[in-house]
């Protein structure tokens, strides 16, 4: 096949079935197919369609289902309950009318990627973009009801239509990339309060199976304060992406009161799905992710779980028959694990607007050994690293995420948003918590060997106060109202525990025993403050705090 | 298709692998037969390339020679299915071996299946009742969901398998048709599942699929998916609930490396085959349940863990794919404790939609969190003890040790006949909580402690006056 170019998307066989050049040599061309190849024959025709793997962007995404080539899942499924060889199905609906008001004219200048109007999708505004490579003077633009595929603009001597098409394996450009220093509210209080995350940043979650790493994503997703939400589900579970499409239309979005669906994206790519497809999932969402934020808007993405992808890269380069590096996987792994991660970033746009891609990647470490060559590989771009902890889920400490060997980078970067915007001391309780974490943990060890009794008071107070922040403040259930806890609960309940260790060293001091602090009064009221709401909790914290003084 | 052709080529004949020359057209995954010396054999293309087949005999290739005659179907591996194969039994690629007649087929599937599509699937939910404490109340299993025991050699297994079968029932209904896909189990196990499942009249709604250990290891990889297919057909087309009982997945794991051994390819971990993981994903990925569809699949694979490790590729994939997992602990076993498992590494996924008020009971998640913490912190104590004796425990760790012992001798023990009802589980647990202080019960909601032990504390002080 003279001429094809690598990447490039073929049809194979007579049944069509879509497939991507991997690798060129002579005169033969490696072909990855993205189905099942059950039956296909040598002899049968190969077709080019002359461009790479691209994304359709337009108005129409959000609320909607993809696999991970973007063929619309609800769509496909008019077809039958199986994903049957060579069915395809555009990923915009080619006959919605959308409402198009323009927010340029006739005769304007524009940029590259410039907005040229906006259309209402659901409670978003859609900004309606030039593709990153087209800019100019507006020739015509009209305001009206359009179907994505008819002309709106022309612009430079090119008529656009609202959609347009990007390779998904290459980023979309930006002016220039920013520091990330606004947290990304998740409302778990490991999260936010001992290793927040900012938004444009990136973080991973390793965790052994039953850790957690699927309910963390999903809660992720429901409640941390992006604007859209990019979910993939790469190599995981039919039943959980059928939770997830059952749940996040029934669930709100505690910001707006609109279904939690309508600012989602998913594309599930399960296990038993193609592995070709799941390598391209991962890319797919990052496109998605990056054409949102450049509207402006604040993009996360959850990919769960990038291991299901480097294996996928793995499953590849072993029947291309490439020398293997670490572990069967591809010497390139980590070029293109970092290549995928530094897709996130807060940005100043083309336009000139704010935007933020963050990016959350689940790893799924072979028999939860974190030395393996994907977690590693991962730790070594992300800034925040989630440890989920194996012991902890055995014991049902939900979220499993470890806070001794977890750590953020964005700590101090974020720290200025929380002094100001939530509360002064913010600070200085965060490092009073992860202190007497590291205390209790060091006291534990020698309690291992010679028994909690031996231990004199002061340290049996640390152990009771590590123990009150383990249970009553890290431990949060995603299944309850506890789910989310905002930036000034978080940090008020902080407040009160600390209140209770000062009281509870000042009492020994004067002549109090550890014995009698256990059975304080205040003891059994902290454990249950998290379960309170609103102005119930800050009653109740005002009262415990009254009676530690 | 009309593609059929007859070869006489063999070239190379390697393991379980025939390379035959002079092939134009054959297609990937294509059914062939082998007619030897000794009978006809048959096999599927693994490879085709222009000029040359590779295929994998199922039967192994003891006796093929290079004379051997190759015969490509055009077609590709299917199972002839029907309701009249409920009751049956089958060798590992469908052939009855009961003495019956080959049933009726009313269709014939491909037995490969395709990938269910995410969006057709509905929300597994149903509780399952499986009449065992530690699963019912704390690893709660539900229709449509796949729950895998892990085990090792020389557990009780087996027996627990029979138990759930016979078990296992969805309120309000009936119960379940069992699947049975024995892959390289000894004779003397298969005896034991079908005297079990004849005593207890089970056997009527089974249907068992069985690839014995002296039948061939490559025959093993195609067992599953034939009982698969079965169940696929009966739940979504004839409307039955099945629950597939896969048992041994060590061995097909064992057949796939073999495979991959002979095809030379490059070896994951242990030597097992990069894409195991998604080739058990296309096993396990075939439970569930389908919209507007009224059976359902759920799957409960048996696997024995080599040397009782849970991080050995065999287990470790499964449960990434798995919804959850019920672990058997060797030292609950010698304690002699039945059924021997332990709820600490053990999970169930999808518990939490099929728990709680108008499915179980209203106390059940909390019941259930507080059972995993205490006897958590109840195990780490019994280490604590074997260094520093129990004298240096306070009294509050001391009630959480003997509440661990309690739970393990009351709670986790239960007879092979006893079936308990979710009610009475959660009774027994309520009961073990009402010898550790009230306030100690973190993780129950005040209403429930108030309903449970109040009530019950009222009801037994009454019994006491009255005595």
């Amino acid at each position: 096949m003279p001429g094809i170019q690598m990447y490039s998307v073929v049809r194979v066989g007579d049944m069509g079935l879509v497939g991507e050049v991997i690798r060129i040599e002579g005169e033969d061309v490696f072909i990855q197919v993205y189905e099942d190849t059950s039956g296909i024959r040598p002899g049968e025709p190969v077709e080019d369609t002359g461009t790479p793997l691209v994304a359709e962007l337009g108005p129409g995404l959000l609320s909607s289902i993809y696999d991970g080539t973007e063929r619309p899942l609800v769509i496909l499924k008019q077809e039958g309950d199986y994903v049957v060889r060579g069915i395809s199905a555009p990923a915009l609906d080619r006959k919605k009318k959308w409402k198009f008001r323009p927010t340029v004219k006739k005769g304007d200048e524009l940029d590259k990627g410039a907005i040229i109007g906006e259309v209402k999708e659901f409670n978003i505004i859609h900004r309606v973009m030039l593709p990153p490579t087209i800019g100019g003077k507006v020739e015509k633009i009209d305001e009206g009801e359009f179907t994505v595929e008819e002309i709106v603009a022309v612009v430079n001597g090119k008529s656009l239509t609202m959609m347009q098409k990007w390779p998904v394996r290459i980023p979309r450009p930006v002016r220039q990339k920013q520091d990330p220093n606004i947290p990304l509210v998740t409302g778990m209080r490991i999260l936010d309060a001992l290793f927040p995350l900012a938004k444009g940043g990136t973080a991973a979650i390793p965790g052994g199976f039953g850790t957690g790493k699927t309910v963390t994503q999903q809660s992720l997703a429901k409640f941390c304060d992006a604007d859209i939400i990019i979910y993939v589900g790469c190599g995981e579970r039919g039943n959980e992406m059928a939770d997830v499409l059952h749940e996040f239309p029934e669930l709100e979005d505690p910001r707006t009161g609109k279904p939690l669906m309508q600012r989602t994206v998913l594309i599930a790519n399960t296990s038993n799905m193609p592995v070709a497809a799941r390598e391209a999932s991962v890319y797919l969402g990052a496109t998605l992710g990056e054409y949102y934020r450049d509207m402006g808007y604040d993009v996360a993405l959850m990919a769960d779980s990038t291991s299901r992808w480097a294996e996928a890269l793995r499953e590849m380069s072993s029947r291309l028959g490439e020398m293997p590096g670490e572990e069967g996987y591809p010497a390139y792994l980590s070029s293109r694990v970092a290549q995928f991660y530094e897709r996130a970033g807060r940005v100043k746009t083309l336009t000139g607007n704010d935007g933020s891609l963050t990016m959350i990647g689940a790893v799924s470490p072979p028999g939860g050994d974190f030395s393996e060559p994907v977690t590693q590989n991962t730790l070594r771009v992300v800034k925040v690293f989630w440890a989920l902890d194996k012991r902890l889920a055995q014991r049902r400490h939900f979220p499993a995420i470890s806070w001794l060997n977890s750590y953020s980078l964005y700590t101090e970067e974020v720290a200025d948003w929380w002094v100001k915007g939530v509360n002064p001391q913010t600070t200085i309780l965060r490092d009073w918590a992860s202190g007497l974490l590291q205390k209790e943990n060091e006291l534990q060890e020698i309690v291992q060997l010679v028994g909690p009794d031996a231990l004199p008071d002061r340290e049996k107070v640390i152990l009771m106060v590590g123990r009150i922040l383990r249970e009553d403040f890290l431990q949060q259930n995603a299944f309850t109202d506890d789910a989310f806890a905002s930036p000034q609960k978080q940090i008020r309940m902080l407040e009160v525990v600390k209140a209770f260790n000062t009281y509870a060293m000042q009492m020994l001091e004067e002549g109090k025993s550890a014995g009698d602090l256990q059975v304080h009064d205040a003891v059994p009221r902290i454990a249950r403050l998290k379960e309170k709401m609103g102005d119930e909790f800050e009653k109740e914290a005002t009262l415990i705090v009254g009676m530690v003084v | 298709m009309a593609f059929i052709k007859e070869f006489q080529t063999v070239s190379e004949i390697k393991g379980p692998l025939l390379f035959v020359e002079g092939v134009e057209g054959a297609g990937y995954d294509e059914l062939v037969r082998i007619r030897t010396a000794d009978g006809d054999l048959t096999g599927k293309v693994l490879d085709a390339r222009k000029g040359m087949a590779v295929v994998q005999v199922f039967e192994g290739t003891f006796g093929v020679s290079k004379q051997a005659r190759v015969r490509f179907t055009g077609d590709v591996v299917r199972l002839g299915v029907g309701s009249d194969m409920v009751g049956r039994v089958f060798d590992g690629l469908g052939r009855p071996i009961d003495g019956g007649l080959q049933p009726k087929p009313e269709e014939k599937l491909e037995i490969t299946g395709a990938a269910l599509n995410p969006v057709s699937r509905s929300v597994p939910q149903d509780f399952i009742q499986t009449g065992v404490s530690t699963i019912d109340v704390m690893n709660t299993l539900v229709r449509g969901q796949k729950l895998p025991i892990f085990s090792g050699s020389g557990l009780p297994h087996n027996k627990l398998a029979v138990q759930i079968a016979r078990q296992a029932t969805v309120k309000g209904t009936e119960g379940f048709n069992v699947i049975f896909g024995a892959m390289g189990i000894t004779s003397e196990e298969a005896k034991f599942f079908i005297r079990e499942f004849e005593r207890t009249g089970a056997i009527e709604h089974s249907t068992l699929f069985l690839n014995l250990a002296d039948d061939p290891a490559i025959e093993r990889l195609m067992t599953p998916r034939m009982a698969l297919t079965a169940a696929e057909y009966l739940a979504y087309e004839q409307g039955m609930h099945i629950l597939v009982i896969l048992t041994d997945l060590t061995n097909y794991c064992e057949a796939l490396r073999e495979i991959s051994a002979a095809r030379e390819e490059i070896p994951g971990r242990r030597g097992y085959p990069g894409y195991m993981y998604t080739d058990l994903a296309t096993l396990y990925e075939r439970a569930g349940r389908v919209h507007g569809r009224t059976g359902s699949i759920t799957q409960m694979p048996f696997l024995t863990m080599p040397n009782d490790d849970m991080t050995h590729p065999i287990p470790d994939l499964t449960g990434y794919i798995t919804e959850g997992q019920v672990v058997l602990s060797r030292a609950l076993h010698r304690r002699g404790i039945y059924p021997p498992i332990n709820p600490l590494p053990s999970l169930s996924r999808l518990m939490n939609q099929g728990i709680g008020e108008g499915k179980t009971r209203d106390d059940h998640y909390g019941v259930s969190n507080q059972l995993y913490a205490f006897y958590a912190e109840g195990m780490d104590l019994r280490n604590l003890v074997a260094i520093v004796g129990e004298a240096a425990l306070g009294a509050k760790d001391r009630q959480i040790l003997k509440f661990a012992n309690d739970f393990e001798d009351r709670f986790i023990r239960q007879g092979f006949h006893e079936n308990r009802s979710v009610e009475v589980s959660l009774d027994i647990a309520w009961d073990l909580f009402s010898e550790v202080p009230e306030t100690e019960l973190k993780k129950i909601k005040t209403q429930f402690i108030e309903r449970h032990l109040k009530q019950k504390g009222k009801t037994d002080g009454s019994e006491g006056n009255s005595k």
